[in-house]
């Protein structure tokens, strides 16, 4: 009980700009405006060839319907405050930096080099400091999956630096 | 009803798929949705028949597969399981892990085995009654499924809501399949054919489950040990045949609701189990009424929810959305005319869920332990095999690397979602309903010359939306009940 106290407690001594509640309704209000304008944005159709509404309409109900139960879910966290999240720990941090890292790699260099410097890179920050396991993670099971891929599914990965050594 | 299942090559399938879907369920984090999206585009290799028996055999063997981490380390492989850890892993901490499994894996195949009966009856009857189904009764169907999703989903209804319209406005993303207009495209030729439904399912389930492992890391989980499964005695049969019916039926029926299927079935099959016991004090300390009232419930609710999957193409849980996308890959229209022009194909997947259920009764009561052994796999060794799967999978449906963006978009975004209490489940759901429901509301105002008014003059659709309504309020009274 007396830690549920001290949760709202510390959940209240916060301005509000910092609660939880306040973060998530400034995200979805924000991106919804910004979705709902650019509907006004999109093609109208003759009345002719309109079929019943306007392609933009549909998007906006449903943009103009989320921003209100939005605005609810936070009208009603004033009576009843979320519980407080624990902050983000660092592997959680160094995850999205890999996910960053994959992309960039896979767009530049070649895909299934991200993928093994994304495992290992994960496999390592998470714990895992023994060579082979790493390369295990890193370099044999995408290898596996790769020419599994290829050969039972027959797909043809984009090409790379590495991928060309295998089609060439 | 069994004929199409007795080919070497479809037993095979059964197998693969049943061993595959209790590793998918062991395994917490990951589970039939997520072993579903991945393994869809192996599906490829597969005749029709083939790829959905392989789907639904690891839909019912992962929902089962789930209690047996719950028993034995107490964290729920699935969600679905999450009830049977409150009996099952203070049971096994008693010495009666193997009670605990026994009754766990006999009351999820009798709960499968009821439920594939409910189908095989019922979806029929559902099929016949959508042939009365114009373009307006499918649009105020598919409002009460979402609505549904808000009243007995798990969580907050509101939220829930959010995230199923949150689901259909990705639905909306590319060429307007009316007037071929763009749609939230920015310019990006990928997205002119929309956002597909395997990098969003792959993101929002595994995606989002790999960072949430990467916050857990320092979780240690205290394992029991296990000798072997056994069946149940006679006192526990006496003490547990009505709850196991009882709940066979509740998860039947929550399953045939577009809802969270097993999930939520499990948790009221659990609290009914607790209401009509002689012994409700016993539950939460290993009560064995309370493993089986959750587990015949989640498995019970496998046949219910492939019912509105197949007889109107609306999904009954996320991981039938998966085969729902399976069918339409491999070309196979649900709905009622699927009844009438393959029944050969349909009684395929009815035979394979019941063979699937005796199968993970086999395998789950001689292999539990060897299945419990998966779990000693370190998380920085799976997960990152996980992400080469994933990434390989959502690359191969249709060669895009912007779909493995978006699908480590989703991923984030999933994360996210969950961490403030959005079930990413109605995401799922609206994203595969987007289309039908703003599709059909569209031609219906055609039909009604733009008169919306003319809806309430279908008694269908006006049935169904009162019941939506009656499930919008229903949460209200609910908390409204329990603050008295």
């Amino acid at each position: 009980m007396n830690n549920v106290r001290n949760k709202k407690r510390a959940n209240k001594s916060l301005p509000f700009f910092f609660k939880d509640e306040f973060k998530v309704f400034f995200v979805i209000i924000f991106v919804s405006t910004i979705l709902l304008v650019t509907t006004f944005t999109f093609d109208k159709v003759p009345p002719i060839l309109n079929r019943g509404i306007q392609p933009a309409t549909f998007p906006k109900g449903l943009l103009v319907l989320i921003m209100f139960l939005t605005a609810i879910i936070y009208y009603l966290s004033f009576k009843n405050p979320w519980k407080k999240e624990k902050k983000l720990p660092k592997p959680f941090f160094l995850t999205i930096l890999s996910f960053i890292l994959f992309i960039i790699i896979s767009k530049t260099l070649d895909f299934f080099l991200a993928i093994s410097v994304l495992s290992i890179f994960v496999s390592y920050n998470w714990g895992e400091k023994r060579i082979f396991y790493l390369l295990l993670v890193g370099i044999l099971f995408p290898l596996v999956v790769f020419i599994f891929f290829e050969m039972i599914l027959g797909l043809r990965f984009p090409p790379g630096i590495i991928t060309n050594l295998y089609y060439y | 009803m069994m004929a199409p299942l007795f080919s070497s090559k479809l037993l095979i399938v059964l197998i693969f798929g049943t061993l595959f879907g209790l590793i998918l369920g062991v395994l917490p984090g990951l589970g039939p949705t997520t072993g579903g999206a991945l393994i869809l585009p192996f599906t490829m290799t597969l005749d029709p028949l083939s790829a959905i028996v392989l789907l639904t055999s690891i839909y019912c063997a992962g929902t089962y597969g789930g209690a047996i981490t719950a028993v034995l380390i107490n964290t729920p492989g699935t969600p679905a399981a999450a009830a049977t850890c409150l009996d099952g892993y203070p049971l096994a901490q008693k010495g009666e892990a193997g009670r605990a499994l026994g009754m766990a894996t006999v009351s999820s195949t009798v709960g499968g085995i009821f439920s594939v009966i409910v189908l095989v009856f019922f979806a029929p009857v559902l099929a016949q009654l959508a042939y009365e189904f114009g373009q307006p009764e499918y649009f105020a169907l598919a409002i009460f499924g979402l609505t549904m999703l808000a009243s007995i989903g798990e969580g907050s209804p509101i939220k829930n809501l959010i995230a199923g319209a949150f689901g259909i406005l990705i639905s909306t993303i590319g060429k307007d399949f009316m007037t071929s207009i763009d749609r939230f495209t920015y310019g990006i030729n990928e997205l002119s054919v929309g956002i597909g439904f395997i990098p969003v399912v792959v993101g929002l389930f595994a995606i989002s489950e790999m960072l949430t492992q990467s916050t857990l890391l320092d979780q240690v989980f205290k394992r029991v040990a296990l000798k072997a499964v056994k069946l149940p005695s006679l006192d526990d049969y006496k003490k547990t045949w009505k709850t196991i019916l009882r709940s066979s039926g509740i998860g039947s029926f929550i399953g045939v609701l577009p809802a969270e299927g097993g999930t939520v079935a499990s948790l009221i099959g659990y609290s009914e189990a607790k209401r009509f016991s002689k012994e409700p004090e016993e539950f939460g300390k290993g009560s064995i009424e309370g493993i089986a009232g959750a587990e015949a419930a989640n498995n019970a609710a496998t046949g219910g929810a492939m019912v509105p999957t197949l007889a109107l193409g609306i999904p009954g849980s996320a991981t039938t959305a998966v085969i729902l996308t399976g069918l339409i890959i491999h070309g196979v229209r649900p709905g009622p005319d699927l009844f009438r022009e393959q029944p050969d194909f349909l009684y395929g997947i009815f035979g394979a869920m019941l063979i699937a259920n005796v199968l993970f009764f086999i395998f789950g009561f001689f292999g539990a332990k060897l299945f419990a052994r998966i779990t000693l796999v370190p998380n920085k060794i799976l997960w990152p095999m996980i992400f080469a799967v994933s990434v390989c999978g959502t690359y191969s449906l249709s060669q895009s690397i912007i779909d493995v963006w978006i699908m480590l978009f989703f991923g984030v975004l999933g994360f996210f979602m969950r961490r403030f209490g959005f079930s990413v489940v109605p995401v799922i759901i609206g994203l595969i309903l987007g289309e039908l429901v703003e599709g059909t509301l569209r031609q219906s105002l055609v039909i009604f010359d733009g008169n919306w008014l003319m809806f309430l003059t279908r008694p269908i659709a006006l049935t169904f939306f009162i019941l939506s309504l009656i499930a919008l309020a229903f949460p209200l009274l609910r908390s409204k009940k329990q603050k008295k």
